[in-house]
Parts: structure tokens; sequence; C-alpha cells
């Protein structure tokens, strides 16, 4: 079935402090649908975020997102788009002088005039949504990490938004708070009709909710479509990554001198 | 903390700072609301000015008159031509009257001193002293001691 | 050796381009001024933390630097039997030189300093970030009101020192020292002229006040974002500015009190 695009990368390089992050990259992350982007630690998936949201700019390739040209954008249009995106921090990334329901209104307070009245149901709405209505005079210092994730979950859905980018939201958390967070990111989905992209490397949770799934390593692609499909997936890589093999195409071993050097032992390998 | 309390404070904070301003500019400088208007020249020409400059002090037996305006020196005569400012209420300085450099103490401030002469007509505004003392030289003061003349 | 040369240069550059960063971090900082209704309750807030919270220290420092001026004042004076001197002298000291100079430093190691960690820090948890993906501009929100209520709160600061500083010196040369009063203020005021004096020294600490704001906000917004990149960035706040500073009198005492 094929699904109209959200976000299309077009072959895009990417480098930073002399390391190619992105070596031509090109995929797609279909509209309405949570998209789950994963890969070993340190392959840029943080920085695949920033180049959507237009936070960095590509060497070269096209990013597009809701058929505008991210790397073209003036300043104020650029701002505009993001009032279309919300983003989920992995620490959450909460204005830590301000309170809970402070928090979730900044955006509503900065891009719109509202009303007191009327910001006040939309936060309490929000608040509701992520399960916190009851937190809502507490300060991000007195939340715990889960909460804070909420918490900032509900402040990125205030400005009912067409894209929400999940960065690493399964990371260091326990399985209650995992469960809400998985409950969450389907239920605002389906409900509000987003597109979700999720930065994971928590392979079980992010394949069990997302609809189509891409793994990136070594600046490349290396394996996209559904859950099903990329689990029978032919590339070793792939499988290794899916399956969390300790060795394969990814080594055990940092590349390292021979062992007889060091341990002073001649001949043979230990 | 609540917004109207920070205000109050931050409003406190400019007021005591525009207090400083004005205890510095009347208790410490001794800026003295005096406007021009009510000043009037008068000129001395003098040899040496010495260590004279503007904003000094003019008196006259002891008391502030006025103040130094500038210090020109005359291409022609080669003097110095030293413009006073004299507060309008002192209008009746006879017109013999001469301007004389002081010292203030031995190393300090040097000023005008005005010596009053007989002379029942006074200084208009805009006249010259006619007699003047040039300020004391401490060199030649010194060697002409030396020297016991 | 040459691997030695390539690094210095390097280090070289590197200097250059940050304070080229730096230049364009403060031309975007100053020409966001937000809405009035939006920025004037920051800069309100910048104002408490960054000028009366500084309160304590300036106050304290000028009350005992005013008594040492009047104590060291008073011995030298006592030499030249010209004691009377004592007001115009610590007036002086005060309003031209220490009064600007002494509250910039102690302002850049309080206020410089937490203004640098706190800057930090929001950059460190993506603070800054996230206000970035949100269509908020963090030089318009975060830095700008911190920028101007330095260089607001620089010059009350500095103005407030040196009347506690002058009082300070009262206290020790006429209640303690015995000086006569009328002596003490006559003298200073025929010498301490407003124009020359106070206005050059407030010059001062408004110039003072930009630099150490500029210096302070811009190493929060540029360090890395780990807690070494943050206690980095704040020591070389408070020594940034203070070189700034003590340079920057320098020069601004040779062409205010120049005649040369």
């Amino acid at each position: 079935m094929e699904l109209s695009a959200y976000i299309s990368l077009r072959d895009v390089v990417f480098s930073r402090a002399g390391r190619r992050i992105f070596d031509g990259v090109t995929l797609e992350i279909p509209k309405g649908r949570i998209t789950a982007i994963m890969g070993p630690s340190g392959t840029g998936k943080t920085t695949l975020l920033r180049l959507i949201g237009g936070q960095l700019r590509p060497d070269s390739g096209g990013i597009t997102v809701a058929g505008h040209d991210v790397p073209a954008l003036k300043r104020k249009e650029l701002y505009r788009l993001r009032e279309k995106m919300g983003m989920l921090f992995q620490s959450g990334a909460l204005f830590t002088d301000l309170s809970v329901y402070e928090n979730v209104a900044f955006p509503l307070r900065v891009h719109t005039r509202l009303p007191e009245d009327m910001i006040r149901d939309i936060v309490l709405m929000k608040l509701e949504a992520v399960g916190l209505r009851g937190a809502r005079r507490l300060m991000p210092s007195e939340l715990s990490g889960g909460m804070t994730r909420r918490v900032a979950l509900a402040r990125s859905i205030a400005l009912d938004p067409e894209l929400i980018m999940y960065d690493e939201p399964f990371a260091g958390q326990d399985p209650i708070a995992m469960g809400v967070l998985v409950k969450l990111i389907r239920d605002l989905n389906s409900s509000m009709g987003l597109t979700s992209v999720l930065v994971s490397h928590d392979v079980p949770e992010s394949l069990s909710i997302c609809h189509y799934a891409c793994i990136l390593a070594d600046g490349k692609v290396i394996g996209e479509g559904t859950p099903e499909e990329l689990r029978r997936h032919p590339s070793e890589r792939v499988q290794q990554f899916l399956n969390g093999k300790p060795d394969g195409p990814v080594p055990f071993h940092y590349p390292a001198s021979d062992p007889a050097a060091d341990f002073g032992v001649s001949g043979g390998r230990l | 903390m609540a917004q109207r309390t920070t205000e109050v404070i931050v409003g406190l904070f400019m007021i005591a700072g525009l207090a400083a301003l004005l205890f510095l500019a009347l208790q410490v400088s001794g800026l003295s609301p005096k406007s021009d208007g009510d000043r009037y020249a008068l000129y001395a020409n003098f040899n040496d000015t010495g260590g004279l400059a503007p904003r000094g002090k003019v008196s006259m037996a002891g008391v502030t008159i006025g103040s130094i305006r500038s210090i020109v020196l005359d291409p022609e005569t080669f003097q110095a031509r030293v413009e006073l400012a004299i507060d309008a209420g002192i209008d009746n300085i006879p017109a013999d009257s001469a301007a004389v450099i002081r010292t203030s103490g031995l190393l300090g401030d040097q000023y005008i001193d005005i010596s009053v002469g007989g002379d029942l007509e006074s200084l208009e505004p805009g006249d010259t002293f006619y007699s003047t003392q040039s300020a004391m030289n401490l060199e030649r003061l010194i060697s002409n001691f030396a020297s016991g003349r | 050796m040459i691997d030695r040369i390539a690094a210095f240069g390097r280090s070289g550059l590197d200097v250059v381009s940050s304070i080229g960063r730096a230049g364009r971090f403060l031309a975007g900082a100053l020409a966001g001024v937000p809405r009035p209704s939006v920025g004037f309750p920051l800069l309100l807030r910048q104002l408490y933390f960054v000028g009366v919270l500084s309160l304590a220290i300036v106050v304290v420092s000028g009350l005992f630097i005013g008594m040492v001026l009047g104590l060291q004042g008073y011995t030298i004076l006592s030499d030249y039997g010209s004691e009377a001197a004592i007001g115009q002298m610590i007036a002086l000291t005060l309003v031209r030189e220490l009064g600007p100079v002494v509250t910039a430093l102690l302002f850049a190691g309080r206020a410089g300093s937490a203004l640098t960690a706190e800057i930090g820090l929001m950059k460190a948890t993506e603070q800054l970030s996230s206000m970035e993906m949100m269509g908020v501009d963090p030089l318009r929100r975060v830095i700008a009101p911190r920028l101007w209520a330095g260089f607001i709160a620089m010059p009350i600061l500095a103005m407030i020192f040196s009347v506690v500083g002058v009082w300070g010196g009262m206290l020790v040369g006429v209640d303690w020292l015995g000086v006569f009063e009328g002596a003490f203020w006559g003298n200073m005021q025929n010498s301490v002229d407003f124009i020359d004096d106070v206005l050059n020294g407030i010059i001062k600490s408004v110039v003072f006040g930009f630099v150490c704001a500029w210096i302070a906000v811009y190493q929060g917004y540029d360090c890395v974002p780990t807690s070494a990149g943050i206690s980095s960035a704040t020591t070389k706040t408070v020594v940034y500015s203070s070189l700034a500073v003590l340079g920057l009198d320098f020069v601004l005492t040779a062409v205010m009190f120049g005649d040369f």
C-alpha cells in the first residue's frame, strides 16, 4: 500500500568534526504512521531528528517535510514549520524554572494569543491525556524521570502538531514507565492521526508499536520495511542488530594488535 | 517568586540607584543648580597663570563669588586672557580692583582672588581688570631666596 | 616542530573564530528584542537575579573598601599635614576608579558566573534546543533579557558602591579619626566634578557592564554541554571578564582623564 510520505530524505550527506555521519541516506517517512529509526549507538539518530527539524543543515542532499524544503527555509518560515512539529527530547528538557503547568502552557503562550481560561483548558486536557493532570503544580525537580517525559510529551502536543519526534523515549525506563509510554505513543498516533518518528535502539518495544522501521548504520540505511519484513531481512548486519548477537559484522573485539605481542606468548591465538 | 514581589523589589533597586546618583551629584560633587544665566563675564590678562584651570574658584575677601570659565592665549600680547564668570548678585566690584592669583595653602590649588579697590565706579559685564598679579612661581622665589635677593 | 606551529596557528584561528561567533551572537541577541508584554517580565526577573542579589556583596565590599581608604588615606596624608583632603581622596578614588572597576570584578565573579552556569546548564539539558524546536528563538527569550539586565544593573551597583564607600570613609575619617566634617565634605565637593568624575565613572561602569554581561552570556551559550564544559566555561567567564575590565579601564582612563 503506497502511503504518502510526510518526510523524505534524498541522498543526505552530513559530516561533523571530520566524521561522515550520513553518507547518502535516502528514506521516506509515511504520513500518519509510527516509524521507528533504529541503529547502533552513535550512528547519528539524534542528528537525523535535528536535520529534519532544521537545526542542522546537510552538506548535500534534500530534506522535505510536509512539502517544504527544510534546508532552504528562511528563519521565520522555519520557525513557523516548527509549530507543526513536536519533539520529545531524551531528557525531557523541561524548563527548570517553570512549573509543570507553565511548561505545558509555554508553546501556547508563545505562539497564540489565546485568553488565559482557554489556555488553562488546553493545558489540563493535554496533561489529562498523559495522566498527569494532578501534578500540574509540581516543579520539574520534583518529578521522576518517567513523569518528566510524560510532561514533556504533553508539552510537545500542546499545539496539536502534525509530526512528533521521539528521541530515545524508552532509554532507562522501568517496565511500568515503558508500558505507559508505549501506550501513549500508540494512542496519540491513532487518536490524533500524527506522524510519529521514533528514534531508539530498544528493538522489542520499537518493533512492537511501529508500522514501519529503518535501520541506520555506518551512515547508510542498511534495512527498512515493516517489522515482519525486517525480521526476515537477509542482511547479516540487520539480523545481528535485531537479535542482539554480541559478535558478527559488528565485531566483539575493538581493533587491537596481535595478542602475542601484548601477553608475551609466542605463537597461536588465545 | 511572585511576580508582584519581584516588581516591587526591582523597583526599589532602581530607586536606590537613583538615590545614589543624586547623592553623588549633590553631596559628593557639590553640583548646585546654578544656571549660567545669573552670571556675568569679566576678563583679566595675566603674564603667567601658573596652575590655574577652568572651573577654578574666584573669590573676594575669602568668599567664592564665581568661577573661571576659560583661559586662552592672546596671540598678539602673548598674555593669558582669563574669562571669569561672576555671580550676578555681586555687581558692584570697584573698577580699580585687582585680580590676583593665589594658592590655597602652600601646595594647594590655585585660584583668583579679587583685591577690592576704592573706585566709586563698578566693573560692567565684559570689562577687563586693570591690574592683575600673576601666579607666584615657586622656582623663582626659591632662586631669589637662595641668591639672597 | 611543524606540528606545534600548526597547532599554535590553529588555536589562534580558533580564538578569532570564537570572537566572530561571539560577535554574531551579540548581534542576534541585541536585534531580538521581544514584545514588551513578554520581554518586560523577563527583564524584570533578570534584573532581580543579576542586580538585586548582587547588592549584598557590593554594599559590604564598598563599605570595607571605603573604610580602608579612610584609614590608609589618613595615615599617608597626615605626613603632609593634609588630613582635610581625605574626603576628596576617597571620593575621587571611588568615583573614578574603584567604584566601576571593583563592582565590575565582583559582578563578574557573582552574577557573571551564575549567568554562565545557568545558560550552560540549559544548553546541557537541551532546554535551549527544545525551545528552538518549539519555534522560540532562545537568543530573544533567554539571552537578550540577561544581557540587558547586566547592562542596566552594573551602573546602579557601581554608584551604590561609591556612595557606600564614601559613607564608610566618612565613618572612619570623621567619626573615628576626627577629621573636621565640614572640611571633609567641603574639599570633596570642590574637587569632584559631576561631569568629569561622576559621569565618566558611570560611563565606565556601563561599558564594563556590557562587556561582563556579554562574556558571561556567550560563554554559557557556547560551552561544551557537559558538566566539565560548564565548569570550564564558568571559569573562563570570570577570567576573561576580569582581564577585559582591567584592560578597558586603562584605555578609558587614558581617554577620559589623560590630558596628555
